[in-house]
């Protein structure tokens, strides 16, 4: 790749703005897209990315500015308008239907013969095709919520493949992907390029963006802060442009110390599981621990964590707290009983969109306190500020509603609502995903220092880095069953790969 | 089995079980004559339950429903007095029922309106233009009315369809047809699945809300001329609350009220439950119709209620 890219760009954005009450989200924003080229578009939670690559493929019409295509002024006013133009998105919450079938899912919008008539038998040969290219295999005559996040999320890249494609956005679609999966989206995405497709890639993750971009672009704030070719920006150059200042030290405070199992046991599983969903396993959490979960796509990480939490009931085994067994299992008694759960789907299990952020994050307190005894308003408004400082929260207020926030900010508000009840055992299904450089190493700072206040916690997570860095013990899923765990002292990198690879069997 | 299709399993079910509990109970009930029977007595709630279907797949609701049977009923026979044959009367009507309906479907999509208000109005709104058209009871004195009367199909044993049931099913097989075989259907599930998704995807909401609205007023319409044949008048209250009965329909038959998840199909099992439940009451005699209310009442609470736990126990989403 030459550094200044020749020719005609394939999507000009000139000077686009755009303004929400309270916020400027985009102010004069370039952007030149070349055909064949993989661009990664990057910066923290709230700077402004989904909003751009939504008014460039039609989801909201811009404040000002001009956008060309190929040369020619265009004005995208609808998603439908931009397929029909060649802008295929996938959007950075999974934006399908999960009550349609994988097949509908795919198609919906683009096949149809003659009157509006639709061929079945056309349409899944065509699903199953745009799977195939992906290397998934599943049922797709199932509806897509019964499937992973991370399926319904490949499947939404499935969708956004199709020949007519000639600009594709990808907004954060690694996000719940585990390596392989990424790795196969990869492959796509070179071919794609070497289509001639002009691709928008946004992402947190610093090393996909070397691994795969040809040139980034930088917002912050709104802002354009800088463009320029992959080879000849640095890691540290980058974090700096989208922070706007270094990244500490924290990398290496975190993997500092790790526990030995010494604290209280606050939650034991023995022979819990349920048929159908997860094989019987046995977990202890203590106080002052924190245990990772680690496993491939589908292995049942997420629903170890809902087991445990009551969200879905298990039908074997038994779960006993300090205060004893517990009988029937609900979320309302685990919370009760202080338990803190933050799912990995915060749109369809996590937040309220309309509520504001101080409604969500002071929702669960106020399900342990009884809901008789409302919180004064005071108190509620002192800690969400507590928590939109701790946690960085880009919002004007407090009262801003959560669907209005970016992604990465949604997840922070999941956090706050899980702290804000000040738990004593914390179940996080993929804590960081989507969520920026900087907050993310502060999150797993956040995390250990709760765990040193005598907190026990479960982390799961797709990211091995994440599980090592977090977590004193870690359990192994495979194929929906705890195949083993790993010790404190042992947790590598290395070690977690070679257990689900299933070459190590034994206690590390 | 998919998923899906397991509470239609369950509608059909339990309507098999009503049947066999009948045909337990008492003699000559396991028939094709009752069956033909309760098809002929039921068109018109079932034929303005399929709209009703598609309406609430869309995550809406219609309100409107028993107003407009009412109006088409008293505004046909007025046109019948006036001269006009049925026919031409009723594709009047139809045409109304559409108009009417989208411009329904339009207002809740444009003014981002509640459709249980917007269709509220519009019950108000066409029970009054009942009154406004006539406040009596008004024969339809025309032929056709004997002839459609007459027109009959035989079924295997005494039973026969009658003209309202063959309209009901060819309506039905023009429903199925929409909902899964057109994009129109597809984007209906979508827009009720995920409204802001569907957007995303390129669905037209505005398109897909006015026809489905459109589409719920052809269907009520052609229940009301359904009905106006069937008991050859029209009379200014007919219909009153058959809106509820046709939802009750709908969710018997499998429908989830929150949109998005449902089959057309089931919407016919869903409302030849409810006339089986009366045309057993009838058969006791013992039991007045104050039963029929009730049973219905108890059926519908058990339905929902299994309907739930197999939802929750099957993980069939709902959706969200
Ligand atoms: N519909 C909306 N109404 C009001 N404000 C909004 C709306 N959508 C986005 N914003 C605001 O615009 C800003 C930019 O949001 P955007 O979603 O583009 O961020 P982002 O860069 O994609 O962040 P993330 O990495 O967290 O996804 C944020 O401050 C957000 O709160
Ligand atoms: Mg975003």
């Amino acid at each position: 790749m030459s550094p200044e890219t020749p020719g005609q760009a394939r999507v000009e954005m000139r000077a686009i703005r755009k303004v929400f009450p309270g916020v400027r989200a985009l102010d004069d924003v370039d952007l030149r897209i070349f055909p064949g080229e993989v661009h990664a578009l990057l910066g923290e939670n709230g700077a402004g990315k989904s909003t751009l690559i939504k008014i460039l493929t039609g989801a909201l019409l811009r404040d000002g500015g001009e956008i060309l295509l190929d040369g020619r002024p265009v004005d995208v006013r609808s998603t439908k308008e931009a397929q029909g133009l060649g802008i295929s998105t996938v959007f950075q919450e999974v934006n399908l239907i999960p009550s349609m079938s994988v097949t509908q899912n795919l198609t919906l919008g683009k096949t149809g013969g003659r009157f509006g008539m639709i061929s079945w038998r056309r349409a899944r040969a065509e699903a199953q095709a745009k799977l195939s290219r992906l290397g998934v295999k599943i049922d797709i005559d199932q509806s897509l919520g019964s499937y992973s996040v991370a399926m319904q999320q490949l499947v939404a890249i499935a969708r956004a493949l199709d020949d007519e494609t000639r600009v594709l956005v990808l907004d954060e679609p690694t996000a719940s992907l585990d390596a392989d999966e990424t790795a196969a989206l990869f492959g796509i995405i070179r071919d794609l390029k070497a289509k001639g497709i002009a691709i928008v890639f946004i992402t947190h993750f610093l090393d996909q963006v070397y691994e795969i971009s040809d040139r980034i672009s930088v917002l912050r704030n709104g802002l354009l802060v800088g463009t320029g070719p992959t080879s000849e920006i640095s890691r540290q150059q980058l974090i700096a442009m989208m922070l706007g200042r270094e990244l500490g030290e924290v990398e290496s405070a975190y993997a500092a110390h790790r526990k030995t199992g010494e604290g209280a046991e606050v939650l034991t599983a023995r022979g819990l599981g349920r048929r159908r969903t997860l094989k019987p396993f046995d977990l202890t959490l203590r106080a002052g621990e924190a245990v990772g979960l680690a496993g491939l796509l589908g292995s049942g990480r997420t629903e170890v964590a809902k087991l445990l939490f009551g969200a879905i009931r298990s039908d074997s085994g038994v779960l006993s707290l300090e205060a004893g067994p517990v009988r029937h299992a609900s979320p309302r008694r685990s919370i009760v009983a202080g338990m803190a759960f933050c799912p990995e789907d915060r749109k369809a299990e996590g937040l309220i969109g309309e509520l504001s952020i101080r409604e969500n994050i002071v929702m669960s307190m106020q399900a342990k306190g009884g809901w008789l005894r409302k919180i004064p308003r005071a108190d509620q408004e002192r800690i969400a500020d507590e928590m939109i400082r701790a946690l960085a929260i880009a919002t004007p207020d407090a009262e801003k509603p959560v669907s209005q926030l970016s992604g990465g900010n949604q997840q922070k508000v999941v956090l706050a609502r899980a702290l804000a009840s000040r738990p004593r055992i914390m179940l996080l299904d993929e804590p960081t995903r989507g969520i920026d450089v900087g907050a993310h190493a502060e999150i797993i700072l956040l995390i250990r220092r709760l765990c040193d206040q005598g907190l026990a916690l479960l982390v799961a997570s797709s990211e091995l880095d994440e599980v090592v860095a977090a977590s004193d013990r870690v359990a192994v899923m495979r194929d929906r069953e705890m195949i083993g765990e790993i010790a404190s002292g042992a947790v590598t990198r290395d070690n977690i790969i070679r257990m689900i690879a299933g070459k190590d069997d034994g206690r590390g | 089995m998919n998923r899906k299709y397991i509470p239609l399993a369950t509608t059909i079910a339990v309507f098999l079980a009503l049947f066999l509990i009948g045909g337990a109970m008492y003699r000559n009930f396991l028939s094709t004559l009752v069956l033909g029977n309760i098809l002929a007595d039921n068109s018109f709630i079932i034929i303005a339950a399929i709209g009703a279907t598609f309406v609430i797949l869309s995550g809406g609701i219609d309100l409107s429903i028993g107003s407009m049977i009412g109006f088409v009923g008293v505004s046909m026979a007025v046109l019948d007095r006036m001269g006009w044959h049925p026919l031409a009367s009723a594709a009047l009507m139809l045409c109304f029922g559409i108009l009417f309906g989208a411009a329904q479907g339009w207002i809740i999509d444009f003014c981002a309106i509640q459709p249980f208000i917007v269709t509220l109005a519009g019950l108000f709104l066409l029970r009054g233009a009942c009154f406004m058209v006539t406040v009596d009871s008004v024969p339809i004195r025309h032929d056709f009315v004997q002839f459609y009367a007459s027109l009959k199909v035989h079924l295997p044993g005494r039973g026969v369809l009658r003209s309202s049931a063959l309209v009901m099913l060819a309506s039905l097989a023009v429903a199925v047809v929409i909902a899964h075989f057109t994009r129109f259907g597809s984007n209906v599930y979508a827009v009720g699945g995920d409204r802001e998704s569907a957007r995303l995807m390129g669905v037209d909401i505005r398109r897909t809300t006015v026809s489905v609205y459109a589409l719920g007023g052809f269907y009520s319409a052609l229940a009301g001329v359904v009905y106006a044949l069937y008991t050859s008048s029209g009379y200014p209250l007919a219909g009153s609350t058959l809106e509820l009965s046709a939802i009750a329909a709908v969710v018997l038959g499998g429908t989830l009220l929150s949109g998005g998840v449902g089959m057309v199909v089931g919407t016919l099992f869903g409302g030849m439950i409810l006339g089986l439940i009366s045309t057993l009451i009838i058969f006791n005699g013992s039991l007045n119709s104050a039963w029929i209310l009730i049973s219905s009442g108890v059926l519908l609470f058990a339905f929902i209620v299994l309907h739930r736990f197999l939802v929750s126990s099957i993980g069939l989403r709902e959706t969200q």
